[in-house]
Order: structure tokens, then C-alpha cells, then sequence
């Protein structure tokens, strides 16, 4: 992908997110994250049935890159299983932690490929993906 | 002023960031260097001559501490690893038995998180009671508003002298004659005002005092808990070992030692130690009086530029001190680090430990430039430059 188009991707999904903002409707697991480095806050929930993300949505102060890539996870993920969604995160940490991965696999979230150049915002890239995994270990868990 | 004493200056950065730690000049890290290279040895504990070399290097920075900040003896200076271990200090070795369930401590919402959790944590574990201090409309303490809040219960006034978010300084020579006057124990964060402004504990009749030397020139690790003698020593020491007892006997019998020696169990960080020393030194050259003008001087002249660039909110306009908060508009506080970043500006972007300051400033997260001596305006000119450049920030850094 050409570095012009992934900017205008993540712009796009920077200011005019996907699902951003909450609902108190029943049946969706609720995480919080924080980045490490104190600043980025995201509230992720969503809504598994028959093991398939029915619907994910998130708010809150974020960077650039991590808002974006909330973004697009989500566009990513519902519709998704649980099984796919972990195929998915492994693949991305991959291609975050720069070795070979799924290129396929990922679609859109290809557009942080360079991300690792970049290493203090490699924490912003994954902050979403650490929500559902948590997400997922609490489905597990129920 | 100063600037080729700073071999971090040599490289092509502009450092904006002296409110989490600032440089180091060549005497500091060459006094590091010495202490590593010329007379390695313990302190207190060798008869030979570079041991002794040491302990009296060691003790003297204890005297110069002492006259840096104004204190009656020695005794009252300790070292520790910085102003969070100070501050816990206090509250576990002296406030765990000094209050009561339902005593109060006042604090406020601007504090950092060194002078907020430990009284937390006492709250949770003794029921004390932490208050805040409600500030005015640029965010300040007052002795009218701490009387406000002040009752019987209160025993504690715990406020950072200056704050590392809104960077006002606190009247606290009024706010110690209050204390004084109402039998409460004042305790002080100097993380950030020392090496900026003069202190004085005995004039400010300052309880507990806490800084770390890294935020003055000095090296990581090393720091300094004052307090005043009578109180100081009725604190029970959070560590026990060699170098604070002066006797021990199998049968359970045993002496610890005066002040400070019991209050600085093991092997201390003496290269940090005999750092500090040396950034005391330098800071008493250049003069505090000097240092603090020119902070102010660079202060005034970044909120007048930045004021003229659209699109910017600055936070703190009216703060008298070296720190400046600000935002573009609807941009997150971290992307316009990461972008000034590029400019090779350093600048911190975030909640700056201060998590409650955001019920008073209404923003949660700020970018931070912090000025110190060796600042200048050329510097600010680069900032201003690379903001005016911010139609241009995803471009960049994305
Ligand atoms: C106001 C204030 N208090 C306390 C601290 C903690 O200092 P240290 O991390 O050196 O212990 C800081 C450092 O950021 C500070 O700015």
C-alpha cells in the first residue's frame, strides 16, 4: 500500500471513527485499558453470540494511531469468531513486532506495517487488540 | 545561560522537558566519574585513606544540603532515592502512628501522585481522611480557601511547593505560620520548585520536605528527605540493616543509631550522593535568584508567541514559573509530542502523574514544556516555528 493511501486511512478512521461511544444495552463485556505510558484511555465493549463478535464499540482519549486502529478493528472484527479474532491478533502482533505474518489475514489493519519505526508508538497500535484479548478472556471465562 | 556545560546540548535537540528531569553539567557527571574512577570505597566504614576521602565528601554534601535549604542541623537532612521515597517515608515511618482514624490531611487536586497515593493508602488502611483543598480560578492555593476546609481533625497540610502541571508556586511561608499557628504538621514536595527558587524550612515552618536531585542538575536515584529534628526523630525507619544500628546482641538486645545514620540503612547511593553535591555547587554559582528570572523571563516569552498561533489553548498562562501547558486544538496531547518530536523538540505530553488535575483544568491530558537556566529564547522561536507548521501534523506523523 502506498504511504499516502495508509495515511488517508488512518486519518479517515482518526476522525470519523467507527462505533465510537457506548451503550448500555445488555450482554456486552466491558474493558478498560490504559497505555503504559499514562496517556492513551479507551473504554472497548462488545457483544459475543454463538461465539461470534456481534458488535464492538469504544470510546474515549486517544492518540491518532490508537484511535484509528480501534477503528479499524472493529470494521475488522464483527461478523468475526472468537477464533478468527485470535488468528488476527497473532498476525498483527507480528507484523507490529516486525516478523512475518499473514498479510491476507489482516486487510485494512495493514496499514500499520511501518508502525515499528516508530517504537513508542508501537504501545498505541496495539492498545485496542489488548482490550479484546481481554475481552476474550473474560468470554472464555463466562 | 550556561549551555556548554552541557554536553546533552551538543546534539541538534531543543530539551523542553526539565519538569520530569533535567541535564546534567560536566562537574556533575565528572564528580560521578570521579567517585568511580579516583576513590571507589564505602562511606562510615573503611580506615584507609580513600574510605575516608569518601565519608567526608559524603558527610559535607549532607552540610551543604542543609545550608542549601535553609535547615538548623545536619541531623535533620537524610538521604533517600528522590521525593517518592521521601514522601512514603514520612507517611509510613511517621503519619502510620502520628494519625489517628478520622485525623484529616488536606491536600489538593493538582498534587503529584507521590503526594496523593501514600495519604490514599493511609486512608484505606488507618481511616484518615484525605480532603482537597478547593484552588481558585487560576488554580492556586490559599490560606483563605485552606481555612475554608480546615477543622479541628486537621493535622496535616501535605502540598507540593510547586506544582509539575499548572506550575504555580504556593505562598508557603503564610501557609507554615498557619500550621504553626494551628499546631499541624507541614509537610512539603520541593520536587519542583528546588533548584528553581530558594527554600527556606525554617522560615516556611516546613514540617517534612522531600526533593529529588535529578530535577536539579543532579543524578537519578539520589535525594533528600528533611525533618525537623523533633519530629524527624520520632519517625520509625521503614528499613533496617547495617550502618543505622550501633549495637545488636543475640539475645535480641540492640541500639539504632541517631539521626540521620538511622535513617539510612545499607550501603547509600553515594556517587548519586556526592553528585548532588556537586549540582549544589553549580546552582549556588549561577545563583537561584538568576536562574528563576530567567525561567520567568522565557515563561512570558513563550506565552506571548504561542498566544499568537491559532488554534492554541494554553492552560497555565498566568503560573509563575519555568512551565508552560498547552494543546492544539482537537489534537490529542501525545500526537503533538510525537510531532514536535520530529522537530527534535522535547516536550511531555500526558497527564504528568497529576491524574486528578483534570477535574480542575477540565483537560485531561496537556503537553508540557518545562524551561530551565539553560533555555533560550531561539529555542522557543523553534517550538513556535514548528506549531505554526501544524496544518501539516498527520502528514508527519502518521
Ligand atoms: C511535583 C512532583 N512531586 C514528586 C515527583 C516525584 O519525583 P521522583 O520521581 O523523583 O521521586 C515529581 C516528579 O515528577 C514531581 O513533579
Amino acid at each position: 500500500m502506498d504511504e499516502k493511501l495508509k495515511r488517508d486511512i488512518i486519518l479517515d478512521n482518526y476522525q470519523n471513527p467507527m462505533n465510537r461511544g457506548l451503550t448500555n444495552s445488555d450482554g456486552y463485556i466491558k474493558v478498560n485499558t490504559r497505555n503504559s505510558s499514562c496517556v492513551d484511555n479507551v473504554d472497548v465493549m462488545a457483544k459475543l453470540e454463538n461465539g461470534v463478535f456481534i458488535d464492538i464499540r469504544f470510546d474515549g482519549d486517544a492518540c491518532a494511531i490508537s484511535t484509528s486502529a480501534t477503528s479499524i478493528m472493529i470494521k475488522t472484527l464483527i461478523g468475526k469468531t472468537v477464533a478468527e479474532t485470535e488468528k488476527i491478533i497473532e498476525n498483527y502482533e507480528k507484523m507490529i513486532n516486525e516478523e512475518a505474518y499473514d498479510k491476507e489475514l489482516l486487510g485494512e489493519l495493514n496499514v500499520y506495517d511501518t508502525v515499528s519505526k516508530q517504537p513508542s508508538r508501537k504501545k498505541c497500535a496495539t492498545l485496542p487488540f489488548e482490550a479484546i484479548k481481554r475481552i476474550i478472556e473474560e468470554a472464555k471465562k463466562a | 545561560m550556561n549551555r556548554e556545560d552541557f554536553q546533552m546540548l551538543d546534539g541538534n535537540i531543543v530539551y523542553f522537558d526539565n519538569g520530569a528531569t533535567t541535564l546534567k553539567p560536566k562537574c556533575v557527571v565528572d564528580e560521578v566519574i570521579d567517585y568511580y574512577t579516583k576513590y571507589t570505597a564505602n562511606a562510615h566504614r573503611g580506615d584507609y585513606d580513600i574510605s575516608q576521602i569518601v565519608d567526608s565528601k559524603y558527610e559535607g554534601v549532607r552540610d551543604k544540603v542543609k545550608d542549601f535549604i535553609h535547615a538548623k542541623r545536619r541531623e535533620e537532612i537524610v538521604f533517600t532515592k528522590g521525593t517518592t521515597e521521601s514522601l512514603n517515608t514520612v507517611a509510613f515511618g511517621f503519619m502510620n502512628t502520628y494519625l489517628e482514624k478520622e485525623d484529616e490531611v488536606l491536600i489538593t487536586k493538582s498534587e503529584h501522585a507521590s503526594n496523593v497515593l501514600p495519604w490514599l493508602e493511609l486512608a484505606k488502611r488507618k481511616g484518615i481522611v484525605v480532603k482537597f483543598i478547593p484552588l481558585n480560578e487560576h488554580h492556586e492555593v490559599t490560606v483563605e480557601n485552606i481555612r475554608k476546609v480546615m477543622t479541628e481533625k486537621t493535622k496535616v497540610i501535605s502540598l507540593a511547593h510547586v506544582t509539575n502541571v499548572i506550575g504555580d508556586i504556593r505562598p508557603i511561608e503564610d501557609i507554615g505560620k498557619l500550621c504553626l499557628e494551628k499546631n499541624i504538621i507541614f509537610v512539603v514536595d520541593a520536587a519542583q520548585s528546588i533548584g528553581h527558587i530558594p527554600i527556606d524550612v525554617e522560615k516556611c515552618n516546613i514540617s517534612f520536605l522531600g526533593f529529588s536531585a535529578h530535577k536539579m542538575l543532579g543524578p537519578t536515584g539520589i535525594g533528600v528527605l528533611y525533618g525537623k529534628y523533633d519530629l524527624l526523630n520520632r519517625l520509625t525507619p521503614t528499613e533496617y540493616g547495617g550502618g543505622m544500628n550501633s549495637y545488636f546482641e543475640s539475645s535480641g538486645e540492640l541500639e539504632y543509631k541517631p539521626l540521620p545514620e538511622r535513617l539510612e540503612a545499607g550501603t547509600q547511593n553515594i556517587a548519586g550522593v556526592l553528585g548532588m553535591g556537586k549540582a549544589i555547587d553549580y546552582l549556588l554559582k549561577i545563583g537561584l535568584d538568576n536562574i528563576h528570572k530567567h525561567e520567568l523571563e522565557l515563561k512570558k516569552y513563550a506565552v506571548e508567541k504561542l498566544k499568537q498561533i491559532p488554534n492554541i489553548r494554553i492552560y497555565n498562562a498566568e503560573s509563575n514559573s519555568g512551565i508552560i501547558v498547552f494543546n492544539i486544538h482537537k489534537v490529542f496531547s501525545q500526537d503533538t509530542a510525537v510531532f514536535l518530536n520530529h522537530y527534535g523538540i522535547c516536550v511531555r505530553a500526558g497527564n504528568h502523574c497529576a491524574k486528578i488535575v483534570k477535574d480542575e483544568i477540565n483537560v485531561s491530558n496537556t503537553c508540557r514544556a518545562s524551561f530551565y537556566l539553560y533555555n533560550t529564547k531561539e529555542e522557543i522561536d523553534k517550538l513556535v516555528e514548528a506549531l505554526n507548521n501544524q496544518d501539516k501534523i498527520f502528514d508527519i506523523i502518521l
